[in-house]
């Protein structure tokens, strides 16, 4: 079973549904004995990181997770759920450092600047159709299938740090991570493949195939 | 680079699409969601449904469309229209909405922005505004309420920004003088608005040719179009659509 983490935030039936879609025996929970029993973890980003991180804190879930990411077992965050596999988010944080996520990757997640370099202006939130553009050549497990420069949809105002496992990155106002994989198991979109078309439905289908893979190895 | 969109955008009353719509392949062209898959596979960057229903009966059908809609449709889609409070909203998000315009309910308090932002995140939120030239000003847009019929004495460009400021993701904005006269969007005053506010803005009002869709970008300064006739009368194609602002020079999803 995939579980499909709720964190009371929301609408997570396009997740689920896009899950299945691909082959994936995707079920919504919340419960974090159900979490830890599931094959692969998708966590679903809507809502603000300290919101999310302090539910996930006090449920239980955020512990789960992090055993089970510790453990092996295969884990995709979308958008706000990647945004919880760095170590703090400052978004609707009341501290200067920031609320803790999960803590897999270092750095914290901050505000998109609302210009670049050169002092050229641009809307934030960072909302629509953006390209995910490679960082390297090598094959990208979750991106399979896809060509480099795709279009995916996005919504959002905070993104992730720079940080060693970013395989690819979008440009606004600044380049900022699209995808981070962590030794090809863990993985982390900014954009929304639940809405993102065909494109989207690869990724899922990827993920889904890579989750199958991996318990047969 | 961030590709401008092309919005759809439908009128729906008790569940159904009204103001006619003119597809030859579809089954219905009544139901919504058919209609949506068809400019899903146009590749449109989103659509949006107006609710024009009045009853609540009608409210219930529109909640079961956007709940259908989280099923079948792979692209973000807004729901407008008759939304009073912060639960109204949030019914709609749980049945699958991905945003949320309101209009008339803002105005009326504009800290539901505030709310309905903090609650569900700005980029749930679309603050959508029917705006209307003064008489006898070059640069001044009066705004209305209540699908047009109210005026409000407020100034549509500095309503814009206290949108943004209190927490709307994006502006929605009309221009009622040019709504249905098929001359093309006011540039003015889409420029005023996109210029004034950090937020997206989705030209809405008047399209007629193609060259209208290159105008609100380019001349507008708008991060998105919307048309809806000339769509669902099959003027032009979604695709069409690009392939002229492409051609324009314009960032498109193809």
């Amino acid at each position: 079973m995939i579980a499909v983490v709720d964190y009371c935030k929301g609408n997570l039936k396009s997740v689920e549904r896009g899950l299945r879609a691909a082959g994936g025996d995707a079920q919504i929970v919340d419960n974090p004995v159900d979490i830890a029993h599931a094959e692969a973890i998708v966590l679903p980003g809507v809502g603000a990181f300290d919101d999310a991180a302090s539910y996930m804190a006090a449920s239980g879930q955020m512990t789960v997770i992090r055993n089970s990411i510790n453990s092996g077992t295969p884990f995709l965050g979308i958008c706000l759920g990647m945004h919880l596999l760095f170590e703090h988010g400052v978004e609707g944080s009341s501290t200067a450092t920031g609320t803790d996520g999960l803590g897999i990757i270092p750095g914290t997640v901050q505000r998109m600047p609302s210009a670049d370099a050169q002092g050229t202006h641009y809307k934030i939130p960072h909302v629509g159709w953006n390209t995910v553009d490679y960082r390297h050549e090598t094959a990208l497990p979750l991106c399979e299938g896809i060509d480099d420069h795709t279009y995916f949809y996005f919504t959002h105002s905070y993104i992730s740090p720079r940080n060693p496992y970013t395989q690819a990155t979008t440009e606004h106002s600044v380049a900022f991570p699209s995808i981070v994989d962590y030794h090809h198991r863990v993985f982390g979109v900014q954009f929304h493949p639940e809405k993102s078309s065909d494109a989207g439905a690869r990724v899922l289908k990827n993920f889904v195939d890579l989750v199958a893979h991996i318990h047969c190895e | 680079m961030l590709a401008k969109r092309v919005i759809p955008c439908m009128d729906v009353k008790d569940g159904r699409v009204v103001k006619g719509v003119n597809f030859v392949h579809l089954r219905d062209a009544g139901d919504p969601i058919e209609l949506a898959k068809a400019y899903d596979a146009q590749r449109a960057d989103e659509v949006i449904f107006l609710d024009i229903t009045a009853t609540s009966e009608g409210r219930k059908t529109t909640v079961d469309m956007a709940s259908r809609a989280s099923e079948e449709l792979h692209l973000p889609y807004c729901v407008g229209g008759g939304f009073r409070t912060i639960d109204d909203m949030r019914t709609m998000i749980a049945a699958g909405a991905d945003k949320v315009s309101v209009n008339s309910a803002a105005v009326a308090d504009p800290t539901l922005l505030t709310c309905a932002a903090r609650a569900f995140g700005s980029q749930a939120i679309v603050c959508a505004i029917d705006a209307h030239h003064v008489a006898g000003s070059r640069d001044a847009w009066e705004v209305y309420v209540h699908g047009g019929r109210t005026a409000t004495g407020m100034d549509a460009v500095t309503w814009a920004c206290e949108a943004a400021r209190r927490g709307a993701g994006e502006i929605l904005l009309t221009s009622m003088d040019r709504d249905g006269s098929k001359e093309g969007f006011d540039i003015p005053l889409t420029r005023a608005v996109s210029r004034a506010v950090n937020i997206p803005v989705i030209a809405s009002g008047g399209v007629g040719k193609l060259e209208h869709f290159a105008e609100g970008i380019i001349e507008g300064e708008a991060d998105a179009v919307l048309a809806a006739s000339v769509f669902h009368f099959g003027t032009f194609s979604i695709r069409e659509v690009k392939t002229y602002l492409k051609a324009q020079g314009i960032p498109v999803r193809l």
